[in-house]
């Protein structure tokens, strides 16, 4: 039984064990966010006019991209574990592999929107310059923008690393249904942040 | 095999909620837009969790754990916000800030 740690007496113990280590790991993630989430809902509550002229500044066209790639990732990380269970090396290997593929090109048009701003005179700290007596509070905007994507890219890369591990081991069909099934639980909850931010920082200056 | 047309039926699903969301970000609802965003966003992470987290099929202590980030999130929103969004309430008015 290559799937049993030693330290488990069957499967299912393992699978809860480790099932509810993630979703521990997972409700401090939550907390994390959650903090940031609730600085951006305070400032807007009081701020509305400006988070609507920041929330205009942003690509629509990239984020929108991103939201496909990502909710694609999810997908091929879901069939990756299942291919998993049925030990399907080679499949899980494409799935986890075109998840990893999609992730990277999710950081990208990342890196590629940060330059824009950057150039667009929208990055406080480094180049920020607005029009208007609401310039501080736009720049508020950008602080949370870079700030919490940035801390969801940071959990991109982290994610990155682990499902470039495990295509490799499903590419020896070394994988093993665990290890394969909470980076699988870690990719979803990076795409439910995203899922969130999307609409914060994207659709609110649009109408 | 019956697994994968499930998961592909979720991901339609996403991927239809996505473009109802990024749709509805162009009509003009006023403080609504962010009321649709927001509960598209829950309906699409329920998907997620539920169908690609596997929650819908887990033990009720995964649950738990699951749902104790849950319930501490809506203490810190729920304390939080009594604070932030009632200053105004009151009858000599409030300013923001420290």
């Amino acid at each position: 039984m290559p799937d049993l740690a030693h330290q488990f007496q069957d499967l299912e113990q393992q699978r809860t064990a480790d099932t509810l280590g993630m979703w521990a790991f997972l409700a401090t993630e939550m907390m994390l966010f959650g903090a940031m989430f609730l600085g951006y809902t305070v400032y807007r509550w009081h701020y509305p006019r400006a988070f609507y002229l920041g929330a205009q500044r942003t690509d629509m066209v990239l984020g929108s991209l991103n939201t496909a790639l990502l909710l694609t990732s999810s997908l091929s990380m879901a069939l990756g574990v299942h291919f998993q269970r049925a030990r399907h090396f080679g499949r899980v290997a494409l799935c986890l592999g075109v998840t990893a593929l999609l992730g990277a090109g999710f950081l990208a048009l990342k890196l590629l929107e940060y330059w824009h701003h950057y150039q667009e005179g929208l990055a406080p700290g480094l180049n920020f310059h607005f029009p208007g007596p609401e310039a501080s509070q736009v720049a508020l905007f950008f602080v949370f923008y870079f700030v919490m994507t940035g801390l969801h890219a940071v959990h991109m890369t982290i994610g990155l690393g682990l499902v470039g591990f495990q295509t490799a081991r499903a590419y020896r069909a070394e994988s093993r249904l665990m290890p394969v099934t909470l980076t699988g639980l870690y990719w979803h909850f990076v795409d439910v942040i995203w899922v969130f931010l999307y609409p914060l920082f994207y659709l609110g200056g649009r109408s | 095999m019956t697994a994968i047309p499930r998961l592909l039926r979720v991901y339609l699903a996403l991927m239809i909620l996505f473009a109802l969301t990024a749709g509805f970000a162009y009509l003009p609802l006023g403080r609504f837009n962010v009321v649709v965003a927001l509960a598209i966003a829950a309906a699409k992470a329920t998907l997620i969790g539920m169908d690609f987290m596997e929650l819908r099929t887990e033990k009720r202590l995964t649950w738990l754990f699951a749902g104790a980030g849950l319930f501490w999130l809506a203490i810190l929103f729920t304390l939080s916000l009594s604070d932030y969004a009632t200053r105004g309430w009151l009858p000599w008015g409030s300013r923001f800030g420290p």
